[in-house]
């Protein structure tokens, strides 16, 4: 079996609950953080770790919180983002929903090593009842004397929030995200300054994932070193694989990253193989905004290697043949999946959740939708997928934050593999039932 | 600091952003800039017009940059090189961010204020394609009233956020901002109150297309029926510096100076902007400058154009050169 750091006890009853956390040994991180170590102790241990930010981009944690400037006399604070939005990711949900303990003691430990007086996690609207659950276990930290003023003694004190967003995907965007901590419009900010310089209030802010937060405890207890033996090669670690789609075993599995990517598609311990005895379409491997792969090039590599889930082995051969581990939402589509349709989908979610701000984004998103639902209501031509891929090439890169490059991927990618289906559906000129979507959008509207 | 841009080179001071170490150069390296103006801070990075592909970081650090940035909020490292107008790749991809622009605007130019002077017209007759790809119905708001004497027009807007700026940095107390998000945000007072205050009328001015215009004016003539004098007068709220739009006896409209990158030299007070219309109000200089380029400069000159046209029909004759060009 293998071995999890995040998740070991989430069957364990009552976990939510500090004394049932602590006593499954909960909170030792802190202790021996606040203890016996100093904060830089602690940072070079993340260093060590190798730990890769979960949130999707996956850059290096420890090299993230060594960029945090420290000038005299400027409050610092560390920002938890638990705005999960991306479509197929719901790994920080389960999380915090069964162990919310976990993240309040990565914060404790995590705000030691940056010197953070303050903290905030900063949690989705959709998610009001798990911010519900993360502020009864604040309280109970605060009360046990975790958190508040000299924790365990020492010089330390720390104070965690949390603030509930009102909704937006784009205030995953970490700019944004403290745009709309500080009560304005979650607009992403232009870079540079990077957060790490100015972030929120115009102090030095780290903004980390719920995941990256709470693997910092194993890190600490375990000690950097030890926590780099797991994984394979820059991917170190455990990750939590948000699994969806057309699989027998839908949920979330913790599994060491250098994993197959069959083994975790078919194994009984994980995904379950496909459901109904269907054969494997496609794959999404790391949310909606990753590249699609068809069933041969997620199972092995351009090259006839056996695909890994680890950031390298998922991104093996660009994007020509390859995708990215992203945030670890992993959706499986069946022999039976229209992309067109799937695609549609995606795209209709960009549309909707495109802040404006910038022009490729704002009006490139609207426009890629309005195209591919006319390869759904059967007025599409085949001109229109090389127009699609126009329409991707020019929001690709341009825009002020990565939400032009989410929208963007998605299209290349499936145009990509999946062309001839584009210009079969184009040439059939079959009407697809999309009224639900119609709905769908009446809703949003009122 | 040292750069170069599109292969000419130039020393600017630390701080000086790539577009405006262009400005320096000259306008035949100068991106074009919707969203930017230099008058108001954190201004620019929205539209994307203004992008650059920077083949060499700096000196220290040569590394070209990954993806085009906005040169407008880009800061100038030294030894840096820049490809604006020498770059294929960034004149097609600005070609892509016109089209973008273009393809929720009613290009309703006819009966829009603006024409003549606006700076969507320029940037589509300049780096735009000659037809739209776009098929579909293009959004559309209702027109409403900001203030008296300020109409929105949100249909033609481009969500440059100039106004924004000028309603958060000129005027006390922000009533003026974004509603709404994604293609369907649109500029709005908040809950319908007015902008009141003295100098509110500069959101006209700001206004790259014909999103916001003087209600005063609205329909009264186009730009080039009419004749742009430098004025001024003593104001006591602002510099009273201001540019006359006249025609026969008549003050039509009254904006504030723009300069050759058409951005506001001085902001003007509404007193000057809206209650004073008679010549006899102000202090005439003289004709202010108009760029050669400009629909408003065709009728100031018409006599010179027709004596142009004679000389080249003559040439032409003579074999010099085709009359395919404009004179």
């Amino acid at each position: 079996m293998a071995r999890k750091l995040l998740i070991q006890n989430d069957q364990v009853p009552g976990i939510n609950t500090l004394e049932v956390y602590r006593a499954q040994g909960g909170y030792r991180s802190v202790e021996k953080a606040l203890k016996t170590m100093v904060p830089d102790q602690v940072t070079e241990e993340v260093k060590k770790s190798g730990l890769r930010g979960r949130g999707g981009a996956g850059f290096p944690t420890g090299m993230k919180w060594s960029f945090l400037a420290k000038p005299e006399g400027v409050p610092r604070y560390l920002v938890c983002n638990a705005d999960e939005s991306e479509p197929g990711t719901f790994k920080d949900r389960y999380l915090m929903e069964k162990i919310p303990h976990a993240l309040i003691e990565g914060m404790i430990t995590a705000s030691y090593a940056l010197g953070a007086r303050t903290s905030y996690i900063y949690i989705r609207g959709e998610y009001f009842y798990v911010a519900r659950i993360l502020e009864n276990a604040i309280k109970e930290a605060y009360e046990a004397g975790w958190l508040g003023r000299n924790i365990l003694g020492t010089d330390f004190s720390h104070d965690c929030y949390v603030q509930v967003g009102a909704g937006a995907y784009i205030c995953g965007e970490e700019t944004a995200l403290l745009e709309s901590l500080e009560g304005k419009r979650g607009n992403p900010r232009i870079k540079p300054p990077f957060p790490a310089v100015a972030g929120l209030w115009g102090c030095p802010t780290v903004v980390n994932n719920v995941e990256t937060i709470a693997a910092v405890c194993p890190i600490v207890n375990m000690g950097g070193d030890e926590y780099a033996k797991i994984g394979v090669g820059k991917s170190t670690g455990t990750k939590l694989i948000s699994a969806s789609g057309h699989i027998n075993k839908p949920g979330v599995y913790e599994i060491e990253l250098g994993l197959p990517v069959e083994e975790f598609i078919y194994s009984d311990a994980y995904c379950g193989g496909i459901r109904n005895g269907k054969s494997l379409k496609a794959v999404v491997a790391g949310g909606s905004s990753v590249p699609i792969l068809p069933a041969h090039l997620i199972l092995k590599t351009a090259a006839g290697e056996p695909r890994l889930m680890s950031y390298e082995s998922l991104s093996d051969g660009g994007f020509q043949t390859g995708t990215m581990l992203g945030s670890g939402g992993f959706i499986v589509m069946d022999e039976d999946t229209s992309i067109v349709k799937n695609l549609f989908t995606f795209t209709r979610f960009y549309h909707h959740e495109s802040c404006g701000q910038c022009s490729p984004c704002r009006e490139g998103t609207g426009w890629m939708e309005k195209v591919l639902k006319k390869f759904l209501n059967g007025t599409a031509q085949e001109s229109d997928v090389d127009l699609l891929w126009d329409i991707q090439r020019k929001i690709e890169g341009k825009t002020i934050c990565p939400l032009g490059e989410a929208a963007a991927w998605p299209v290349a990618a499936a145009i990509r593999h999946f062309k001839e289906e584009f210009l079969e559906v184009a040439r059939s000129k079959k009407f697809v039932d999309i009224s639900h979507y119609e709905r769908l959008n009446k809703q949003y509207a009122s | 600091m040292k750069v170069t841009i599109d292969g000419k080179e130039i020393d600017v001071p630390k701080g000086t952003t790539i577009l405006q170490a262009a400005r320096m150069i000259g306008a035949e390296v100068a991106p074009p800039a919707m969203c930017y103006y230099s008058k108001l801070k954190s201004s620019g990075g929205y539209c994307r017009t203004c992008i650059v592909k920077v083949t060499k970081g700096s000196t220290a650090n040569p590394t070209p940059m990954p993806k085009p940035v906005a040169s407008c909020r880009t800061e100038v490292m030294d030894g840096m090189v820049v490809e604006n107008f020498t770059s294929p790749e960034i004149v097609e991809a600005r070609k892509g961010i016109v089209e973008f622009l273009l393809i929720n605007h009613p290009l309703d130019c006819p009966v829009c204020d603006q024409a003549g002077e606006c700076k969507l017209q320029d940037l589509g007759y300049e780096h735009g394609l000659a037809e739209s790809r776009y098929e579909f119905e293009r959004r559309e708001f209702d027109m409403i009233d900001i203030g008296d004497k300020v109409k929105l027009h949100m249909n033609r807007c481009i969500l440059c956020y100039r106004c924004v700026k000028v309603a958060d940095q000129l005027t006390d107390g922000r009533v003026h901002g974004v509603i709404n998000r994604g293609d369907a945000s649109e500029i709005s007072t908040y809950i319908e109150q007015v902008i009141d205050n003295e100098f509110s009328g500069n959101v006209i001015d700001v206004c790259p297309v014909g999103a916001l215009t003087d209600k005063t004016f609205r329909f009264k003539q186009r730009v080039w029926f009419t004749k742009p004098v430098d004025a001024h007068r003593n104001c006591p709220t602002c510099s009273g510096k201001v540019r006359l739009w006249i025609k026969g006896e008549d003050v039509l409209r009254v904006t504030a100076r723009k300069d050759q990158w058409d951005e506001v030299e001085e902001f003007i007070c509404n007193a000057c902007r809206y209650d004073h219309k008679k010549k006899s109000d102000w202090e005439i200089e003289g004709p202010s400058p108009v760029n050669r380029h400009s629909v408003i400069s065709q009728n100031q000159y018409a006599h010179l154009n027709q004596q142009k046209l004679e000389q080249l029909k003559h040439q032409s004759a003579l074999g010099f050169m085709k009359i395919d060009k404009k004179p």
